[in-house]
């Protein structure tokens, strides 16, 4: 049993930066503007999150530290994203390149600045926000085990963020203008909603969980910062598709590749998986094989929203 | 699926001037915000820092411009492979994953098969070429078949292909070298001879490889713009349904297009771990890098293979020089900085370009000369094609009924 709640509670450490950062495509995708730029996003916001952990640790620790630096991510995320959106919407450039220039100039940065300020690239810091039992609720049998022991308050965060992310792109107004924008723009700014200002939100509300998830990313996995998220944008990205760009369904998918990252990262540590006598590295392989199945599978009748990748253009009909 | 900036509407020489403009324009503005890094980091060595970073690659003469070639050998295959998807209306984001897989194929090659002798380092060359179309042809399918985004196939592909060679790797013990975490060393026969280039640029890393890559410019350029199978290609890249009504087999050319993008570079792979420079492989969980490099090169030298030819020589220079900057306390990260803003730019000037067509495109109408169709807006992310309504570009276009070939002309060279 005890196997069973360490795979778990390690499964929601890789879940809860997947599952933000998917939901921060999501709003991208959604208003219509591609967010191939995810990885660098993540990369930023844990760079200065993490930076500002390390010059504060002093002053500060435990929750109060890391609130504070979800907001330093969360900001960095948004002013990051700006570019994209300037490239994207106002330029009319090719989302693609874009995100990619963004994707090559963060890891770059991060190591310049690292270099720059401390000598080393690498970023250390103490890890004071574990939660090794939240009062009352971890004593709950099996589900006190499960959600409430060996935490983070990422792992609620990343719960609150997809509940409000659910609501907001369903039951308000802007989660509908964000649809139309995404569905046919053309339509919504007959009806007087601006695309651009709707499509700015999608991208800035990306960013602002974009680095927010890359710092939840980083706290439980390491103690240290070294420039790289490995690969979890791209991974976003999957998680984002196979979740078809719907937010519970994106939970879901997070889930599974949390599950196949967890049991890559924890496999030998597990004598049943060892005895099974699989390579770690097919289960790094899966989330991408399973990807790419899906798309194979529901390319015909993608829920992908219509106008994604589209600049929006004012004389097109 | 079509690029804006894989063809131009007007005249041939009026568009690479544009062109041009628009790369040197990206250069500049690049190089001026490392220049105000520099400054910011620290004001008294900047302007000497940035001095080196210009001009740091010719400062220890012939042996510089050797490492320059060396290093530019990988990433102008992989531009070029970039670079020959961007023409025929792709996006081949994968050229990480056929690098690597040439790469291994290269050394699986190398390390096995010594009795080939003379011929060793060809057969090897030619398995990286074949391993890395392979890659290729997978997302290529996909794209054909089931009208899979080759963005996001390619992406998935350069993880699986990253972690299959890892995998492939460190289960073989013939491959793998446990102290060290990497590939063993191919054998002596499995390296490519250095063509008399070793004398020139004494010290350097340089090797035939770099005269292969040259080979491969010359190559995809007869391709592109002598033949006719090049010319299939591009107009399937052009416009995939006026492709297929003029007789054209779009699946069988979007296939062999990421084929060939693949083989090019998978091409880059074999030269890289064949170069005899104690370059292995090394198994970390990180994208090959050359991959993203070609990206840059491929935007930077426009698509064009003399383009990318220059990019890659260009790029490769400003990071030889990158390296003596820890002589003036930078890190030479600001090389990478300054490659990601100028593709950022010039993301912009398709933009700034089809701006100044559009204006050229105004005064011919007052000349009453009629209009040339505007550019096209990029194809969508995941979307799926054939059940679309045409496009926004496409609507009232004048000549979309006709035959493509009429169309084609006018941005052919």
């Amino acid at each position: 049993m005890s196997t069973i709640y360490f795979l778990f509670q390690q499964t929601m450490f890789f879940t809860i930066p997947l599952l933000i950062v998917a939901l921060g495509g999501m709003f991208s995708e959604r208003s219509g503007v591609v967010n191939i730029a995810l990885e660098g996003i993540m990369t930023m916001g844990a760079f200065t999150s993490i930076l500002f952990i390390n010059l504060f640790q002093g002053t500060l620790s435990g929750q109060p530290l890391l609130i504070l630096a979800i907001l330093v991510a969360g900001l960095t995320g948004v002013v990051f994203s700006l570019l994209h959106a300037y490239a994207s919407i106002n330029m009319k450039a090719d989302q693609t390149i874009s995100g990619t220039a963004l994707n090559l100039f963060a890891p770059a940065f991060a190591i310049f600045v690292a270099r720059q300020i401390q000598g080393v690239q690498q970023i250390n810091f103490n890890n004071t926000f574990r939660i090794a039992k939240v009062p009352v609720l971890g004593d709950i049998p099996v589900i006190g085990d499960l959600f409430f022991k060996n935490t983070y308050i990422t792992t609620y965060l990343g719960f609150i963020i997809l509940i409000v992310s659910a609501i907001v792109l369903y039951k308000t107004r802007f989660g509908l203008r964000l649809r139309a924008c995404g569905e046919h723009p053309q339509a919504a700014d007959s009806v007087g909603v601006s695309v651009y200002k709707i499509r700015y939100a999608g991208v800035m509300i990306s960013g602002c969980l974009g680095g927010i998830g890359g710092l939840v990313f980083v706290i439980p996995t390491s103690t240290n910062f070294n420039a790289t998220v490995a690969g979890y944008g791209f991974l976003a990205i999957a998680v984002l598709i196979f979740g078809q760009w719907k937010p519970v369904r994106i939970l879901f998918a997070a889930l599974f590749f949390g599950l196949m990252k967890t049991i890559a990262a924890s496999y030998s540590g597990i004598p049943f998986l060892v005895s099974l006598g699989i390579s770690s590295n097919l289960y790094k392989m899966i989330p991408y094989i399973a990807t790419l199945i899906v798309l194979a599978f529901t390319s015909k009748k993608s829920q992908a929203p219509r106008a994604a990748g589209v600049p929006y253009d004012k004389g097109a009909r | 699926m079509k690029k804006s900036n894989s063809k131009s509407p007007r005249k041939a020489g009026e568009g690479n001037n544009l062109g041009l403009v628009s790369s040197v324009f990206a250069v500049v503005l690049g190089l001026l915000v490392g220049l105000v890094i520099l400054l910011i980091c620290n004001p008294g060595q900047a302007f000497a820092g940035f001095g080196t970073i210009l001009t740091g690659a010719v400062s220890e003469g012939l042996y510089g411009i050797g490492m320059v070639f060396y290093y530019a050998t990988p990433i102008i295959c992989t531009g070029l492979a970039v670079g020959f998807a961007f023409k025929t209306g792709l996006f081949n984001i994968g050229a990480s994953g056929q690098f690597t897989m040439g790469g291994f194929a290269a050394i699986v090659v190398g390390i096995t098969l010594p009795q080939l002798g003379s011929v060793h380092w060809v057969v090897a060359l030619l398995a990286a070429v074949l391993a890395g179309a392979l890659w290729a042809v997978i997302p290529g399918l996909l794209k054909a078949f089931a009208n899979i985004n080759e963005v996001i196939a390619c992406i998935m592909m350069n993880y699986i292909g990253m972690y299959a060679v890892n995998w492939a790797i460190k289960d073989t013990p013939a491959l793998f070298n446990k102290t060290n975490n990497r590939s063993n060393a191919v054998a002596s026969t499995a390296n490519i001879p250095k063509f008399g280039l070793d004398k020139i640029f004494t010290d350097s890393a340089v090797n035939g490889g770099f005269i292969i890559a040259l080979l491969a410019v010359v190559v995809v350029y007869v391709i592109l713009t002598k033949t006719t199978f090049g010319y299939e290609l591009k107009a399937v890249g052009f416009n995939r349904d006026a492709s297929k009504y003029a007789g054209i087999n779009e699946k069988k050319s979007i296939t062999l297009s990421m084929a060939i993008s693949g083989a090019l570079a998978g091409l880059g792979g074999g030269l890289l771990y064949l170069a005899g420079s104690g370059k292995y492989i090394e198994i970390v969980d990180e994208i090959a890098a050359e991959g993203f490099d070609g990206i840059s090169v491929a935007l930077l030298g426009l698509s064009s293979p003399l383009g990318i030819l220059l990019a890659g020589l260009f790029i490769a220079y400003i990071r030889q020089g990158g390296f003596y900057l820890q002589l003036f306390e930078f890190s030479q990260e600001i090389i990478d900085i300054i490659v990601a803003v100028i593709i950022y730019f010039s993301a912009f000037s398709l933009i700034v370009r089809s701006y100044m067509m559009k204006r050229n495109a105004k005064k011919a109408e007052k000349l009453n000369i009629p209009e040339t169709p505007s550019p096209q807006i990029p194809a969508p992310l995941h979307q799926p094609i054939p059940d679309e309504e045409p496009k926004a570009g496409d609507v009232g276009d004048q000549t979309t009924d006709e035959d493509p070939q009429q169309k084609e002309e006018g941005g052919d060279e």
